[in-house]
């Protein structure tokens, strides 16, 4: 009897086939928002840099930041902020982690849903008392 | 290495569906999507569709699948062995989720109810998986009691305190379902040993009458077989048993953090 070939067998489906749990989205967001606290420092230190390097330079951030797309970088501003108060939050909840404590399936899932909620609403709160300064 | 797609002979056709079962109560019937691949034609693998008349069958997913094995299609392959949650054979992926067939009830879960291999597998056919690696990894964590001291004349005494640090370890029925619905091991499967593994190796390190410990963590003192863990818990999620992986490799990480210090 001819052996059947193992080389060609299929890989079964995984994220296609799988159903999320909360702890899944909050870690795949924590990578994601760790990138975009990269992202969001560069504009901040591009920032930084213009008003370093004279009015002249600044004045031309500012013009960016006034002009028309100044809406796209208020929107890049609230989700860096997003991003960084999440993944300060999930950070925390790593050292927990760390410690040893904090591994129930059923309490990880409502505490990845909280720290979700706990970030937008400090940003709300952060943006809504910034409001005047923008 | 992250792929979210699968490669071209894996990618999952639409099948075919199977005629309803004669003469059964329309209210009875519940829809199955079930992964299908046949080696002996080589073709794409392909989800068909099956009805399953819940009034001629048993209360689990598994009475379900021989409902349809024994009355609709006798060339649907699967695993199991013990149907009652103690072998670990009957292991896949279940709406979504990692578990096996024996303990799960058709009425948890409602509408169509689709059924795959254990993620990130090869497929020998059908709902069997190639799990050759995942036991080669099991063997690379010496799953046995080691010892320096001479064999006692009787056996190994323990303590019942020591006993108890076993609980929640040694109920491993080792089915795969944690290893397999955990993303760092899809992706790095070769290098990360995943949940189940790793449960073992705790389950040798915690053994009072172990004397190998220290060797045991300079096996796992590695930037993949161990720290690869990042704490995403579908481990402890979808344990058929109820253990908790994710928690045993935290453990781990403490030793090493501790004998360091």
């Amino acid at each position: 009897m001819a052996k059947p070939s193992t080389a060609n067998r299929p890989l079964s489906p995984h994220v296609s086939v799988w159903r999320w749990h909360a702890t899944m989205a909050s870690s795949i967001a924590h990578r994601i928002s760790g990138v975009a606290n990269y992202t969001g420092a560069v504009l901040v230190t591009i920032w930084l840099a213009a008003l370093a390097a004279g009015p002249e330079a600044y004045g031309a951030v500012e013009a960016l930041i006034a002009g028309p797309v100044g809406i796209l970088v208020t929107l890049a501003l609230i989700g860096f902020t997003l991003s960084l108060t999440y993944h300060m939050l999930n950070g925390i909840r790593h050292l927990v982690w760390d410690l040893g404590h904090g591994f129930d399936p059923k309490g990880s899932n409502l505490r990845s849903i909280l720290i979700f909620a706990g970030a937008v609403v400090i940003t709300a709160a952060i943006w809504l008392a910034a409001g005047g300064l923008v | 290495m992250v792929q979210l797609t699968l490669p071209k002979n894996s990618k999952v056709a639409k099948g075919k569906t199977w005629p309803k079962p004669e003469g059964s109560d329309p209210k009875a019937l519940r829809t199955f999507r079930i992964y299908r691949y046949d080696p002996d034609t080589g073709e794409n693998p392909r989800w068909d569709t099956y009805y399953v008349d819940t009034s001629k069958c048993g209360p689990m997913i598994l009475d379900a699948l021989f409902f349809i094995k024994n009355e609709i299609d006798s060339t649907l392959a699967f695993r199991r062995s013990c149907r009652e949650g103690i072998c670990g054979s009957c292991s896949m992926n279940i709406g979504g989720r990692n578990t096996i067939a024996c303990t799960k009830g058709i009425d948890e879960h409602k509408g169509a109810i689709s059924i795959a291999p254990l993620p990130h597998q090869p497929v020998i056919k059908d709902l069997v998986s190639d799990l050759t690696h995942f036991f080669a990894q099991l063997n690379s964590i010496q799953p046995w009691l080691q010892t320096e001291t001479p064999t006692p004349q009787g056996e190994w005494r323990q303590s019942p305190e020591d006993r108890q640090q076993l609980d929640g370890l040694y109920e491993c029925i080792l089915c795969a379902c944690c290893s397999t619905g955990c993303p760092s091991y899809w992706w790095n499967s070769e290098k990360f040993l995943g949940p189940a593994a790793l449960l073992q190796a705790y389950r040798w390190i915690a053994d009072s009458r172990d004397e190998a410990t220290g060797e045991r963590l300079d096996a796992l003192e590695d930037p993949f077989k161990l720290y690869r863990c990042h704490t995403i818990m579908n481990c402890a999620n979808v344990c058929p048993k109820g253990l908790n992986p994710a928690k045993a490799i935290a453990h781990i990480k403490e030793l090493m953090v501790e004998r360091q210090t």
